[in-house]
């Protein structure tokens, strides 16, 4: 196979309408490398609980931006969500399984650990009151 | 929303949406509360027949559901899961608090 580099960037509003529409685009984007039904859901997945932090999160369900910039090099895929957000104060309990700070939304506490568990490596960089960029990696196919 | 369940013999299916995720998390957990409101049931099956996408806002509106069907000493089961649906039960351990079928 040919070495593959593409990329493409989207912003959108901070709306739940769009967290079906955020991961059926980036899943259309990396179709050219034939990943697997199971890759395609990975991502998918990994997409829809980055989309909805920025949502519920960084924006706390208020008006707001979201980006996501993907580049395709090789068989390696990335993808950035980034929010213009409140930020996350303490980012590595903000990781851990089923910690959530929103439990009366019955968030589950398993957003970052679906986002581990589907991709093969995830960057989280905050900053208080200037927000969020989750970066995550995944190779498809033999890599 | 009428389409949405069917209820016999005390037991209340619900039927899940194509995609459960946060956005379509927000109606289920409103339709699922008035059901339950309006219709005590002993037990409460969720069918995941139509739906092809779920990720962790779903586990939360589940979890919920259970806990509040449970507290009345009803009994919480969920059919019909496709494989993706299988893996997100298994890692996030819903797969141990709720029969599968």
């Amino acid at each position: 196979m040919e070495h593959l580099r593409n990329e493409m960037k989207m912003e959108f509003l901070a709306v739940s309408s769009n967290e079906g529409f955020a991961r059926v685009a980036v899943g259309a984007f990396v179709a050219e490398l034939n990943p697997t039904v199971d890759e395609l859901a990975d991502i998918k997945t990994a997409v829809s609980e980055a989309v909805t932090n920025c949502i519920i999160h960084g924006y706390e369900q208020k008006e707001g931006s979201i980006w996501i910039s993907c580049r395709i090099e090789g068989h390696q895929v990335e993808i950035s969500v980034m929010d213009t957000g409140k930020g996350i104060k303490d980012i590595e309990q903000a990781r851990e399984p089923l910690f959530t700070t929103k439990p009366e939304l019955e968030r589950s506490g398993m957003g970052f650990a679906f986002m581990e568990a589907f991709m093969d490596e995830v960057e989280v960089v905050s900053e208080p009151f200037k927000g969020t960029s989750v970066i995550m990696r995944k190779t498809i196919g033999e890599g | 929303m009428e389409h949405n369940y069917e209820k016999e013999y005390g037991c209340l299916i619900l039927k899940m949406p194509a995609e459960l995720d946060h956005h379509q998390a927000e109606f289920l957990k409103e339709e699922a509360d008035e059901l339950l409101m309006k219709y005590p049931v002993r037990s409460l099956i969720f069918d995941f027949t139509d739906t092809y996408f779920m990720d962790s806002s779903g586990i939360g509106v589940i979890i919920g559901r259970c806990k509040n069907v449970r507290f009345s000493g009803g009994y919480v089961k969920a059919v019909h899961l496709n494989e993706q649906i299988s893996r997100i039960f298994q890692l996030s351990g819903l797969m141990k608090i709720i029969e599968v079928e």
